[in-house]
Protein backbone atom coordinates (compact mmCIF):
# COMPACT_ATOMS: atom_id res chain seq x y z
CA UNK A 1 0.00 0.00 0.00
CA UNK A 2 1.27 3.44 -0.93
CA UNK A 3 1.98 5.33 2.29
CA UNK A 4 0.85 8.80 3.31
CA UNK A 5 3.96 10.92 3.74
CA UNK A 6 4.91 13.18 6.63
CA UNK A 7 7.29 15.87 5.40
CA UNK A 8 9.28 18.45 7.36
CA UNK A 9 9.50 21.75 5.47
CA UNK A 10 12.54 23.90 6.10
CA UNK A 11 12.68 27.54 5.15
CA UNK A 12 16.12 28.85 4.30
CA UNK A 13 16.94 32.51 4.45
CA UNK A 14 20.43 33.65 3.55
CA UNK A 15 21.71 30.15 4.20
CA UNK A 16 20.10 29.69 7.62
CA UNK A 17 17.02 27.75 8.67
CA UNK A 18 14.33 30.14 9.84
CA UNK A 19 10.99 29.87 11.54
CA UNK A 20 8.32 31.46 9.42
CA UNK A 21 5.12 33.17 10.49
CA UNK A 22 2.52 34.24 7.93
CA UNK A 23 5.43 34.42 5.49
CA UNK A 24 6.55 37.74 6.98
CA UNK A 25 8.33 37.16 10.28
CA UNK A 26 11.46 35.01 10.25
CA UNK A 27 13.43 33.85 13.24
CA UNK A 28 16.83 32.26 12.74
CA UNK A 29 16.99 28.68 13.93
CA UNK A 30 20.33 27.44 12.77
CA UNK A 31 22.46 25.82 10.20
CA UNK A 32 20.86 23.57 7.56
CA UNK A 33 23.64 21.00 7.72
CA UNK A 34 23.25 20.53 11.47
CA UNK A 35 19.50 20.28 11.06
CA UNK A 36 19.63 17.69 8.30
CA UNK A 37 21.52 15.29 10.57
CA UNK A 38 18.69 15.47 13.07
CA UNK A 39 16.08 14.81 10.38
CA UNK A 40 18.19 11.96 9.14
CA UNK A 41 18.22 10.40 12.59
CA UNK A 42 14.47 10.72 12.53
CA UNK A 43 14.32 8.69 9.32
CA UNK A 44 12.06 11.19 7.54
CA UNK A 45 9.94 10.27 4.50
CA UNK A 46 11.08 13.28 2.52
CA UNK A 47 12.37 16.84 3.03
CA UNK A 48 11.28 20.07 1.38
CA UNK A 49 13.56 23.11 1.48
CA UNK A 50 12.24 26.49 0.40
CA UNK A 51 14.78 29.23 -0.07
CA UNK A 52 13.08 32.50 0.80
CA UNK A 53 16.20 34.66 0.61
CA UNK A 54 15.73 37.98 -1.06
CA UNK A 55 19.39 38.91 -0.84
CA UNK A 56 22.00 37.02 -2.81
CA UNK A 57 24.39 36.12 -0.01
CA UNK A 58 24.41 33.14 2.31
CA UNK A 59 25.98 32.91 5.72
CA UNK A 60 25.91 29.63 7.60
CA UNK A 61 27.21 31.42 10.73
CA UNK A 62 29.58 28.60 11.36
CA UNK A 63 33.28 29.25 11.10
CA UNK A 64 34.03 25.92 12.73
CA UNK A 65 32.40 23.83 10.00
CA UNK A 66 34.91 21.83 8.08
CA UNK A 67 32.88 22.37 4.96
CA UNK A 68 33.68 25.80 3.65
CA UNK A 69 32.37 28.04 0.96
CA UNK A 70 28.74 27.01 1.36
CA UNK A 71 27.76 30.42 0.24
CA UNK A 72 24.93 29.57 -2.08
CA UNK A 73 21.93 27.30 -2.30
CA UNK A 74 23.61 24.95 -4.77
CA UNK A 75 26.41 24.17 -2.31
CA UNK A 76 23.83 23.65 0.42
CA UNK A 77 21.96 21.15 -1.80
CA UNK A 78 25.15 19.26 -2.51
CA UNK A 79 26.04 18.95 1.17
CA UNK A 80 22.55 17.92 2.22
CA UNK A 81 22.35 15.23 -0.46
CA UNK A 82 25.56 13.67 0.85
CA UNK A 83 24.01 12.83 4.18
CA UNK A 84 20.27 12.52 3.54
CA UNK A 85 18.93 9.48 1.68
CA UNK A 86 15.29 10.36 1.27
CA UNK A 87 13.70 12.34 -1.56
CA UNK A 88 14.83 15.97 -1.47
CA UNK A 89 12.79 18.83 -2.85
CA UNK A 90 14.19 22.31 -3.27
CA UNK A 91 12.27 25.46 -4.09
CA UNK A 92 12.61 29.20 -4.11
CA UNK A 93 13.83 31.48 -6.87
CA UNK A 94 13.59 28.90 -9.65
CA UNK A 95 12.94 30.68 -12.94
CA UNK A 96 14.68 28.71 -15.69
CA UNK A 97 15.27 25.15 -16.86
CA UNK A 98 18.92 25.72 -16.02
CA UNK A 99 17.97 26.53 -12.40
CA UNK A 100 16.23 23.14 -12.23
CA UNK A 101 19.09 21.28 -13.90
CA UNK A 102 21.64 22.76 -11.50
CA UNK A 103 19.63 21.63 -8.49
CA UNK A 104 19.07 18.11 -9.81
CA UNK A 105 22.74 17.79 -10.66
CA UNK A 106 23.62 18.48 -7.03
CA UNK A 107 21.19 15.97 -5.61
CA UNK A 108 17.69 17.45 -5.66
CA UNK A 109 15.02 14.95 -6.70
CA UNK A 110 12.27 17.50 -7.20
CA UNK A 111 11.88 21.24 -7.34
CA UNK A 112 8.99 23.48 -6.42
CA UNK A 113 8.08 26.30 -8.75
CA UNK A 114 5.78 29.15 -7.81
CA UNK A 115 6.30 32.63 -9.30
CA UNK A 116 7.68 31.34 -12.59
CA UNK A 117 4.65 29.06 -13.04
CA UNK A 118 2.19 31.89 -12.42
CA UNK A 119 3.97 34.33 -14.70
CA UNK A 120 4.34 31.77 -17.48
CA UNK A 121 2.30 28.57 -17.04
CA UNK A 122 4.05 27.05 -20.07
CA UNK A 123 7.13 26.85 -17.84
CA UNK A 124 5.42 23.96 -16.03
CA UNK A 125 5.04 22.07 -19.30
CA UNK A 126 8.54 22.80 -20.49
CA UNK A 127 10.14 21.73 -17.23
CA UNK A 128 7.98 18.57 -17.00
CA UNK A 129 8.97 17.64 -20.53
CA UNK A 130 12.64 18.15 -19.77
CA UNK A 131 12.87 16.51 -16.35
CA UNK A 132 9.67 14.44 -16.05
CA UNK A 133 6.48 15.38 -14.23
CA UNK A 134 7.60 13.53 -11.11
CA UNK A 135 10.25 16.20 -10.66
CA UNK A 136 8.01 19.26 -10.91
CA UNK A 137 6.08 20.34 -7.84
CA UNK A 138 3.90 23.41 -8.30
CA UNK A 139 3.81 25.36 -5.07
CA UNK A 140 0.58 27.23 -4.40
CA UNK A 141 0.50 29.83 -1.62
CA UNK A 142 -2.91 31.26 -0.86
CA UNK A 143 -4.72 33.42 1.66
CA UNK A 144 -8.28 34.57 2.14
CA UNK A 145 -9.18 38.07 0.98
CA UNK A 146 -12.73 39.09 1.97
CA UNK A 147 -13.55 35.42 2.40
CA UNK A 148 -12.31 34.37 -1.04
CA UNK A 149 -9.14 32.27 -1.39
CA UNK A 150 -6.57 33.95 -3.61
CA UNK A 151 -3.26 32.59 -4.86
CA UNK A 152 -0.29 34.72 -3.87
CA UNK A 153 2.63 34.94 -6.24
CA UNK A 154 5.88 34.10 -4.48
CA UNK A 155 3.93 34.30 -1.23
CA UNK A 156 3.73 38.08 -1.42
CA UNK A 157 1.66 39.38 -4.30
CA UNK A 158 -2.07 38.80 -4.66
CA UNK A 159 -3.33 37.34 -7.94
CA UNK A 160 -6.81 36.62 -9.28
CA UNK A 161 -6.19 32.89 -9.29
CA UNK A 162 -8.31 30.54 -7.21
CA UNK A 163 -6.07 27.90 -5.59
CA UNK A 164 -8.19 24.90 -6.63
CA UNK A 165 -8.59 26.11 -10.21
CA UNK A 166 -4.87 26.83 -10.35
CA UNK A 167 -4.05 23.35 -9.05
CA UNK A 168 -6.23 21.80 -11.79
CA UNK A 169 -4.52 23.98 -14.39
CA UNK A 170 -1.06 23.07 -13.06
CA UNK A 171 -1.87 19.36 -13.33
CA UNK A 172 -3.11 19.83 -16.88
CA UNK A 173 0.15 21.54 -17.76
CA UNK A 174 2.27 18.70 -16.44
CA UNK A 175 2.87 19.26 -12.73
CA UNK A 176 3.68 16.08 -10.84
CA UNK A 177 2.58 17.29 -7.41
CA UNK A 178 0.91 20.25 -5.74
CA UNK A 179 2.38 21.83 -2.61
CA UNK A 180 -0.52 23.75 -1.08
CA UNK A 181 0.38 26.27 1.58
CA UNK A 182 -2.09 28.42 3.56
CA UNK A 183 -0.29 31.70 4.28
CA UNK A 184 -2.82 32.74 6.93
CA UNK A 185 -2.02 29.63 8.92
CA UNK A 186 1.76 29.67 8.45
CA UNK A 187 3.31 29.57 11.91
CA UNK A 188 -0.07 30.06 13.62
CA UNK A 189 -0.47 26.48 14.89
CA UNK A 190 -4.26 26.69 14.53
CA UNK A 191 -4.74 23.57 12.42
CA UNK A 192 -4.80 22.91 8.69
CA UNK A 193 -7.29 24.49 6.29
CA UNK A 194 -8.98 21.10 5.96
CA UNK A 195 -11.87 22.30 3.77
CA UNK A 196 -9.67 23.85 1.10
CA UNK A 197 -7.12 21.03 1.23
CA UNK A 198 -9.86 18.42 0.83
CA UNK A 199 -11.32 20.25 -2.14
CA UNK A 200 -7.95 20.64 -3.84
CA UNK A 201 -7.01 16.99 -3.27
CA UNK A 202 -10.31 15.82 -4.79
CA UNK A 203 -9.93 18.10 -7.82
CA UNK A 204 -6.64 16.68 -9.07
CA UNK A 205 -5.31 13.18 -9.59
CA UNK A 206 -1.70 14.10 -8.77
CA UNK A 207 -0.51 14.03 -5.15
CA UNK A 208 -1.27 17.06 -2.97
CA UNK A 209 1.02 18.02 -0.10
CA UNK A 210 -0.79 20.04 2.57
CA UNK A 211 1.07 22.68 4.54
CA UNK A 212 0.34 25.45 7.01
CA UNK A 213 -1.12 25.42 10.49
CA UNK A 214 0.16 22.29 12.23
CA UNK A 215 0.23 22.97 15.95
CA UNK A 216 -0.38 19.56 17.44
CA UNK A 217 -0.10 15.94 16.34
CA UNK A 218 -3.90 15.95 16.30
CA UNK A 219 -3.78 18.49 13.43
CA UNK A 220 -1.66 16.11 11.34
CA UNK A 221 -4.09 13.28 11.95
CA UNK A 222 -7.14 15.46 11.21
CA UNK A 223 -5.94 16.56 7.80
CA UNK A 224 -4.82 13.04 6.86
CA UNK A 225 -8.09 11.49 8.01
CA UNK A 226 -10.49 14.06 6.57
CA UNK A 227 -8.89 14.62 3.17
CA UNK A 228 -7.25 12.48 0.50
CA UNK A 229 -3.91 14.33 0.60
CA UNK A 230 -0.89 12.20 -0.21
CA UNK A 231 1.37 14.06 2.18
CA UNK A 232 1.19 16.23 5.25
CA UNK A 233 3.93 18.84 5.61
CA UNK A 234 4.84 21.06 8.51
CA UNK A 235 7.65 23.30 9.62
CA UNK A 236 7.66 24.80 13.07
CA UNK A 237 6.20 21.81 14.93
CA UNK A 238 9.33 19.86 14.05
CA UNK A 239 11.65 22.60 15.26
CA UNK A 240 10.14 23.32 18.63
CA UNK A 241 8.90 19.98 19.93
CA UNK A 242 11.27 17.38 21.28
CA UNK A 243 11.45 14.31 19.00
CA UNK A 244 8.45 15.69 17.15
CA UNK A 245 8.84 13.70 13.96
CA UNK A 246 8.99 10.15 15.38
CA UNK A 247 6.32 11.02 17.93
CA UNK A 248 4.07 12.45 15.23
CA UNK A 249 4.50 9.26 13.20
CA UNK A 250 3.65 7.10 16.22
CA UNK A 251 0.53 9.14 16.79
CA UNK A 252 -0.53 8.79 13.17
CA UNK A 253 0.03 5.02 13.24
CA UNK A 254 -1.99 4.64 16.43
CA UNK A 255 -4.80 6.58 14.76
CA UNK A 256 -4.86 4.31 11.75
CA UNK A 257 -3.17 6.63 9.23
CA UNK A 258 -1.21 4.53 6.72
CA UNK A 259 2.26 5.98 7.08
CA UNK A 260 5.63 4.37 6.54
CA UNK A 261 6.93 2.60 9.61
CA UNK A 262 10.37 1.15 8.87
CA UNK B 1 35.76 -0.20 -7.08
CA UNK B 2 32.08 0.16 -7.96
CA UNK B 3 31.49 1.92 -11.27
CA UNK B 4 28.29 3.93 -11.55
CA UNK B 5 27.46 4.52 -15.19
CA UNK B 6 26.72 8.13 -16.12
CA UNK B 7 24.87 8.11 -19.43
CA UNK B 8 23.02 11.36 -18.87
CA UNK B 9 19.94 9.75 -17.31
CA UNK B 10 19.39 11.16 -13.86
CA UNK B 11 20.63 11.01 -10.37
CA UNK B 12 24.11 9.55 -10.56
CA UNK B 13 25.28 11.81 -7.74
CA UNK B 14 22.70 10.46 -5.27
CA UNK B 15 23.75 6.87 -6.01
CA UNK B 16 27.40 7.81 -5.53
CA UNK B 17 26.53 9.57 -2.26
CA UNK B 18 24.73 6.44 -1.06
CA UNK B 19 27.68 4.12 -1.71
CA UNK B 20 30.10 6.58 -0.11
CA UNK B 21 27.85 6.86 2.93
CA UNK B 22 27.96 3.08 3.49
CA UNK B 23 31.73 3.12 3.09
CA UNK B 24 31.98 1.53 -0.36
CA UNK B 25 34.50 2.83 -2.88
CA UNK B 26 32.61 4.03 -5.94
CA UNK B 27 33.15 6.32 -8.86
CA UNK B 28 31.13 7.75 -11.71
CA UNK B 29 32.00 6.23 -15.09
CA UNK B 30 31.42 8.40 -18.15
CA UNK B 31 33.55 6.49 -20.68
CA UNK B 32 33.10 2.86 -21.71
CA UNK B 33 36.85 2.21 -21.52
CA UNK B 34 36.87 3.00 -17.81
CA UNK B 35 34.38 0.20 -17.09
CA UNK B 36 36.93 -2.64 -17.26
CA UNK B 37 38.74 -1.29 -14.18
CA UNK B 38 35.55 -1.63 -12.09
CA UNK B 39 34.81 -4.78 -10.12
CA UNK B 40 31.07 -4.04 -9.79
CA UNK B 41 28.77 -2.06 -12.03
CA UNK B 42 25.68 0.01 -11.26
CA UNK B 43 23.28 1.27 -13.91
CA UNK B 44 21.03 3.91 -12.35
CA UNK B 45 18.59 5.99 -14.32
CA UNK B 46 15.54 8.19 -14.39
CA UNK B 47 13.77 8.83 -17.67
CA UNK B 48 12.29 7.19 -20.72
CA UNK B 49 13.37 3.74 -21.97
CA UNK B 50 14.06 4.65 -25.61
CA UNK B 51 16.12 7.67 -24.66
CA UNK B 52 18.04 5.55 -22.15
CA UNK B 53 18.93 2.83 -24.68
CA UNK B 54 20.00 5.43 -27.20
CA UNK B 55 22.18 7.14 -24.59
CA UNK B 56 23.87 3.82 -23.76
CA UNK B 57 24.38 3.06 -27.45
CA UNK B 58 25.86 6.47 -28.25
CA UNK B 59 28.42 6.14 -25.48
CA UNK B 60 29.37 2.59 -26.41
CA UNK B 61 28.07 1.15 -23.15
CA UNK B 62 25.92 -1.61 -24.66
CA UNK B 63 28.89 -3.70 -25.78
CA UNK B 64 31.00 -2.75 -22.77
CA UNK B 65 28.23 -3.82 -20.39
CA UNK B 66 27.79 -7.15 -22.17
CA UNK B 67 31.52 -7.80 -21.89
CA UNK B 68 31.76 -6.93 -18.18
CA UNK B 69 28.45 -8.30 -16.87
CA UNK B 70 27.57 -11.23 -19.14
CA UNK B 71 31.00 -12.48 -20.10
CA UNK B 72 33.06 -11.54 -17.04
CA UNK B 73 30.20 -12.04 -14.57
CA UNK B 74 30.86 -8.89 -12.59
CA UNK B 75 28.12 -8.11 -10.05
CA UNK B 76 25.64 -5.71 -11.65
CA UNK B 77 22.91 -3.60 -10.04
CA UNK B 78 20.22 -1.95 -12.17
CA UNK B 79 18.16 0.76 -10.47
CA UNK B 80 14.73 1.88 -11.73
CA UNK B 81 15.24 2.60 -15.46
CA UNK B 82 18.47 0.62 -15.09
CA UNK B 83 16.35 -2.41 -14.13
CA UNK B 84 14.04 -1.94 -17.08
CA UNK B 85 16.88 -1.58 -19.59
CA UNK B 86 18.11 -5.14 -18.95
CA UNK B 87 14.77 -6.52 -20.17
CA UNK B 88 14.09 -7.87 -23.65
CA UNK B 89 11.86 -5.03 -24.75
CA UNK B 90 9.76 -2.10 -23.59
CA UNK B 91 6.51 -0.54 -24.72
CA UNK B 92 7.21 2.94 -23.38
CA UNK B 93 6.44 5.41 -26.20
CA UNK B 94 6.58 2.71 -28.89
CA UNK B 95 8.45 -0.60 -28.89
CA UNK B 96 12.13 -0.61 -28.05
CA UNK B 97 14.69 -3.39 -27.71
CA UNK B 98 16.44 -3.61 -24.36
CA UNK B 99 19.69 -5.24 -23.34
CA UNK B 100 17.87 -8.58 -23.18
CA UNK B 101 19.65 -10.03 -20.15
CA UNK B 102 16.43 -11.19 -18.57
CA UNK B 103 13.34 -12.65 -20.19
CA UNK B 104 11.00 -9.77 -19.39
CA UNK B 105 8.95 -7.03 -20.97
CA UNK B 106 8.46 -3.47 -19.68
CA UNK B 107 4.81 -2.42 -19.61
CA UNK B 108 2.83 0.56 -18.37
CA UNK B 109 1.08 0.18 -15.03
CA UNK B 110 -2.59 -0.19 -16.03
CA UNK B 111 -4.52 2.93 -15.04
CA UNK B 112 -7.91 1.25 -15.16
CA UNK B 113 -7.31 -0.07 -11.65
CA UNK B 114 -8.01 3.27 -9.98
CA UNK B 115 -4.40 4.04 -9.08
CA UNK B 116 -2.58 7.25 -9.99
CA UNK B 117 0.33 7.07 -12.42
CA UNK B 118 3.20 7.46 -11.72
CA UNK B 119 3.50 5.17 -8.74
CA UNK B 120 5.34 7.65 -6.56
CA UNK B 121 6.16 7.42 -2.89
CA UNK B 122 6.89 4.85 -0.20
CA UNK B 123 5.43 1.42 -0.73
CA UNK B 124 6.06 -1.91 0.95
CA UNK B 125 7.67 -4.79 -0.89
CA UNK B 126 7.03 -8.48 -0.25
CA UNK B 127 10.09 -10.68 -0.20
CA UNK B 128 9.43 -13.71 -2.43
CA UNK B 129 12.58 -15.67 -1.82
CA UNK B 130 15.85 -15.47 0.04
CA UNK B 131 18.28 -13.21 -1.71
CA UNK B 132 21.56 -11.50 -1.17
CA UNK B 133 20.46 -7.87 -1.09
CA UNK B 134 17.73 -8.02 1.56
CA UNK B 135 17.13 -9.38 5.00
CA UNK B 136 14.78 -12.28 4.48
CA UNK B 137 12.21 -11.05 6.98
CA UNK B 138 9.77 -8.17 6.93
CA UNK B 139 8.23 -6.10 4.17
CA UNK B 140 10.15 -2.81 4.18
CA UNK B 141 8.88 0.38 2.57
CA UNK B 142 10.96 1.55 -0.36
CA UNK B 143 10.75 4.75 -2.39
CA UNK B 144 9.31 4.28 -5.89
CA UNK B 145 8.93 6.66 -8.83
CA UNK B 146 7.84 4.91 -12.03
CA UNK B 147 5.02 4.51 -14.54
CA UNK B 148 6.26 1.27 -16.13
CA UNK B 149 7.05 -2.09 -14.57
CA UNK B 150 8.99 -5.23 -15.39
CA UNK B 151 6.74 -8.13 -16.42
CA UNK B 152 8.51 -11.47 -16.40
CA UNK B 153 7.24 -15.02 -16.77
CA UNK B 154 10.45 -16.29 -15.16
CA UNK B 155 9.30 -16.29 -11.55
CA UNK B 156 12.60 -17.82 -10.40
CA UNK B 157 14.40 -14.52 -10.81
CA UNK B 158 11.84 -12.48 -8.82
CA UNK B 159 13.05 -11.88 -5.27
CA UNK B 160 10.50 -9.25 -4.21
CA UNK B 161 7.22 -7.84 -5.47
CA UNK B 162 5.08 -4.79 -4.80
CA UNK B 163 1.35 -4.28 -5.25
CA UNK B 164 0.11 -1.11 -6.93
CA UNK B 165 -2.88 -1.69 -9.18
CA UNK B 166 -1.31 -5.05 -9.87
CA UNK B 167 1.44 -7.19 -8.39
CA UNK B 168 4.69 -6.27 -10.10
CA UNK B 169 8.38 -7.15 -9.87
CA UNK B 170 10.21 -5.00 -7.32
CA UNK B 171 13.52 -6.90 -7.22
CA UNK B 172 15.34 -9.36 -9.43
CA UNK B 173 18.34 -11.60 -8.87
CA UNK B 174 19.77 -13.76 -11.62
CA UNK B 175 23.29 -14.93 -10.98
CA UNK B 176 25.47 -11.84 -10.84
CA UNK B 177 22.62 -9.61 -12.07
CA UNK B 178 20.62 -7.69 -9.47
CA UNK B 179 17.93 -5.11 -10.19
CA UNK B 180 15.47 -3.02 -8.19
CA UNK B 181 12.51 -0.99 -9.41
CA UNK B 182 12.62 1.39 -6.42
CA UNK B 183 15.38 3.83 -5.49
CA UNK B 184 17.60 2.36 -2.75
CA UNK B 185 19.57 5.62 -2.71
CA UNK B 186 16.36 7.40 -1.64
CA UNK B 187 14.98 4.71 0.67
CA UNK B 188 16.72 5.65 3.91
CA UNK B 189 18.26 2.84 5.98
CA UNK B 190 16.39 0.04 4.15
CA UNK B 191 17.75 1.26 0.83
CA UNK B 192 21.26 1.94 2.06
CA UNK B 193 21.32 -1.66 3.34
CA UNK B 194 20.77 -2.84 -0.23
CA UNK B 195 23.65 -0.71 -1.50
CA UNK B 196 25.89 -1.97 1.29
CA UNK B 197 25.06 -5.63 0.61
CA UNK B 198 25.57 -5.16 -3.13
CA UNK B 199 29.01 -3.72 -2.38
CA UNK B 200 29.76 -6.87 -0.38
CA UNK B 201 28.31 -9.67 -2.57
CA UNK B 202 30.89 -12.24 -3.49
CA UNK B 203 31.37 -13.52 -7.02
CA UNK B 204 28.35 -14.78 -8.87
CA UNK B 205 26.69 -18.10 -8.11
CA UNK B 206 25.19 -19.48 -11.25
CA UNK B 207 21.44 -20.10 -11.10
Amino acid sequence: MLKRRLIPVLFLKNGLIVRSETFSYHQNLGNPLDEVKRYNDWNVDELIYVDISREKYYDLRRDDLRVTGKNNILDIIREISKVCFAPLTFGGGIRTLEDIRERIRRGADKVTINTAAIEDPSFITRSAREFGSQCIVVSIDYRYMNGAPKVYKGGAEETDLDPVAWAVEAEKRGAGEIFLNAIDRDGMANGYDVGMIGKAAKSVTIPVIACGGAGTFRDLIDVARNTTVSAVAAGNIFHFTEMAYPRAKDNMIRNGIGVRTN
Amino acid sequence: MIGIIDYGMGNVQSVLNGFEYVGAAAQVIEKRDDLSACSRIVLPGVGAFGVGMEALRKRGFIEALREEVIEQNKPFLGICLGMQLICRESFEFGRHDGLGWIDAVVRRIPDNTGVCIPHMGWDDITVRRGNRLLDASGSPDMYFVHSYYVDTADSRIITATCRYGLEFTAMIEKGNIYAVQFHPEKSQAAGLGILRRFAEVKEAVCC
